[in-house]
């Protein structure tokens, strides 16, 4: 069963009364997610969708079982929901706010580290495994994300949301399914990077084959092809980074946080140069991950 | 954030980091005074938000207090990085021995707070970097713990300076810490610190970048320090993304802007993030000349998105548009429809005659079709690439060019 979610994944919202989260609570619950519980403080006793709403996370997994959860709080109070899950037992946080100061970011991930638990974002719009279950608001209302995710072989990472959703559509629509979707979030520290998120697809055997959505900005891209060369990684990569014009326009920020280039460094002609060298398949146009796609599907 | 380099120093300074004696001027009378209690040779330093002022004039040593003026004076009137040179800072000169670097930041793949420290200063670290790794020095560190004595004393062992100094380094790479974490710093570099013939230890140029993010709970030290808040731009903002900004900036639900002007023929309405990357690129990759580019994203509302599709519509140059966007799951397809005929209708463009393209899929794609359908604009859903749907773009505009008819 693909990775991080599965049959077992059951989900609590903290900030489940917000305006964002009452719609991607219902788009979970008409996937078939099981939504147990959500927090906000000072609300509890409420019902969002049918989901109890508790205080505090203790509270909600006295009531209810629970191994995921999905941050939906404003930025100032990101790190301590944060910390208030990891602390209470939860093995996945997916963090959907965005515009959290870096120095909260960095805690989050070191608390995390130190208990055992993986973190998804920030700014992450979380993740789909079709068929299965989905966490945040990746791929909008039900109808909409049977109609872009559909079952398969192919795990998709992500750097946009919106692109997650645009390029598991063009595989769906010539009938290629994923195994996974994960939209790793947008901002320059993550707590899951392409590299982080590999090891687990490649022990995973549902996943043929990986697509990769890249953008300017950061290492990721440069990491993630030092981790395939110098791992002799075993499945087939295919990558599209987005964004080369960003090249000729150092220090403007374009898009997301993370998106801005500093002469060679972030530059997407030295992404690209990297990934190549490693071994991926780096594609110069976003519709030819298919063709590329197809060619390492039809040699499997 | 980025600050100003006097403004970086009067943070370092009330640190204890020691900074060269100087002054902010905004006349050639101010720094002529300067300059007369100096007595010495000074320099006078262009404060402006662009990197690499020195390689443009942005940084004159004047060995005689009477030619200050005079310099000061031309320097105020000269422009670095496109933005006009409002003030300088005027410092006495320093006699340097030797130039070291001093910076913190994170680091993105440890996804930790990181030190380094170089016994090269005063050039770009990426070039020292690039051609004497071996003398760049890193030490990643705990969020919790901060930066600790012991790891500051092994960083500058490696700047191998002489007699006492080591312990002042140390004492500076503390304090340094100290400012970044307080500031919600994204960067702090001293770059060069310099060691003098004195044998001290001082900061000669400093820099410092607030994160966006944090700015929430720093309102109050920035004040401190008579800091004022304002936007990063790598050159000043045209008058036509100043609008734009202004129309995203009035309505708070989703995002319909982030635009960046350029000087082509075909108007630009897409999105979302990633989405508006990619398209770019599309539409450059087939030889087409946008016209701006934007983002279209978070469910933004009919009203936004019409504002924005008029002032690109309306953009002087413009011969035609193209709408296309990602698959969306949290926008609407109809509303970026709406947007699109609202703004064309008002301006008396006839949709029909009008070189314009729409490729967007998703929710509420079916109603979104049927308008475009209604006022006869070409539309393509998710069965055509957005690559597909950018070459077209080009394609549409050439032919217009060609037929040499302007809507």
């Amino acid at each position: 069963m693909a990775i991080l979610v599965d049959s077992s994944t059951k989900v609590i919202v903290q900030g489940i009364t917000g305006r964002e989260a009452v719609t991607f609570t219902k788009g979970m619950l008409d996937y078939g997610t099981r939504v147990v519980a959500g927090v906000t403080p000072g609300k509890e006793g409420r019902k969002i969708h049918g989901v109890p709403v508790y205080n505090c996370v203790e509270s909600a997994l006295k009531d209810h079982e629970a191994n995921t959860s999905i941050v939906s709080v404003p930025p100032k109070f990101a790190r301590d929901a944060t910390f208030e899950a990891i602390d209470a037992g939860i093995e996945l946080v997916n963090v959907f706010t965005e515009r959290i100061p870096r120095a909260d970011v960095v805690q989050m991930i070191e608390f995390a580290r130190q208990k055992g638990v993986r973190i998804v974002g920030p700014n992450s719009l979380g993740m789909v495994s079709p068929g299965k279950v989905k966490l945040g608001p990746a791929g909008g209302p039900l109808s909409e994300c049977n109609r872009a995710f559909t079952p398969g072989n192919v795990a998709v990472l992500s750097r946009s949301g919106g692109m997650l959703t645009e390029t598991c559509s063009l595989l769906s629509v010539n009938g290629i399914g994923q195994s996974i979707a994960i939209n790793i979030g947008g901002d320059p520290i993550v707590g899951s990077t392409f590299f982080d998120l590999l090891p687990l697809l490649e022990d995973d055997p549902e996943t043929k084959a990986i697509v990769l959505f890249c953008e300017p900005g950061t290492f990721q891209e440069e990491e993630t092809a030092r981790f395939v060369k110098e791992t002799s990684y075993s499945k087939m990569i295919v990558a599209f980074i987005a964004g080369s014009f960003v090249d000729t326009m150092p220090g403007m920020r374009f898009g997301h946080a993370a998106v801005i280039v500093h002469g060679d460094s972030g530059a997407t002609r030295t992404k690209a140069k990297v990934m190549r060298e490693a071994g991926i398949m780096v594609v110069d146009f976003h519709s030819q991950i298919l063709a590329a796609v197809k060619k390492i599907l039809n040699q499997n | 954030m980025r600050l100003y380099e006097f403004e970086s120093k009067k943070i370092l300074s009330s640190h204890g980091i020691p900074v060269p004696r100087g002054r902010v001027a905004a006349t050639p009378q101010e720094a002529g005074v300067f300059a007369q209690e100096v007595k010495g040779p000074v320099v006078l330093k262009a404060q402006v938000l662009a990197t690499g002022r020195g390689k443009v004039g942005g940084v004159r040593f004047v060995q005689s207090p009477r030619e200050v003026k005079k310099i000061a004076s031309a320097m105020l009137q000269t422009q670095i990085g496109g933005y006009p040179v409002e003030s300088l800072l005027i410092e006495e000169k320093i006699d340097i021995k030797q130039e070291l670097y001093l910076g913190a930041t994170y680091d993105e793949v440890k996804k930790t707070p990181l030190i380094i420290s170089s016994s090269l200063g005063g050039v770009d670290l990426n070039e020292v970097s690039r051609q004497h790794p071996e003398k760049i020095h890193k030490s990643f560190f705990s969020s919790f713990m901060g930066l600790q004595p012991y790891k500051a004393w092994h960083l500058v062992q490696n700047l191998k300076l002489p007699g006492k100094l080591p312990w002042t380094a140390q004492a500076i790479l503390l304090k340094l810490w100290q400012i970044f974490s307080q500031f919600d710093a994204v960067l702090v570099e001293i770059n060069p610190l310099v060691l003098t013939r004195g044998d001290e230890l001082v900061a000669l140029d400093a820099h410092i970048e607030i994160e966006d993010d944090a700015l929430f709970r720093q309102k109050e030290r920035l004040k401190k320090f008579q800091i004022e808040e304002r936007e990063d731009k790598a050159r000043p903002p045209t008058q036509f993304e100043i609008e734009a900004a202004r129309i995203d900036r009035a309505d708070y639900r989703g995002v319909a802007g982030r635009v960046t002007e350029f000087d082509g023929d075909l108007g630009l309405l897409i999105g979302a993030g990633g989405g508006s990357l990619t398209t770019f690129d599309a539409i450059l990759r087939h030889g087409g000349k946008p016209a701006n580019y934007c983002e279209v994203g978070g469910n933004a509302p009919v009203s936004k998105i019409y504002k924005l599709a008029k002032l690109i519509l309306s953009k002087p140059g413009v011969k035609g548009i193209a709408v296309i966007t990602n698959v969306y799951s949290n926008s609407r397809v109809d509303f970026v429809a709406r947007g699109l005929i609202k703004a064309m209708v008002e301006l008396g463009i006839d949709p029909k005659s009008y070189p314009v393209l729409f490729r967007s899929a998703g929710a509420f794609e079916q109603e979104g079709y049927a308008i475009l359908k209604k006022y006869g604009v070409r539309y393509y859903d998710r069965s055509t690439s957005m690559d597909e749907a950018a070459r077209l773009a080009v394609q549409m505009i050439k032919k217009e060019s060609q037929i040499g008819h302007t809507g």
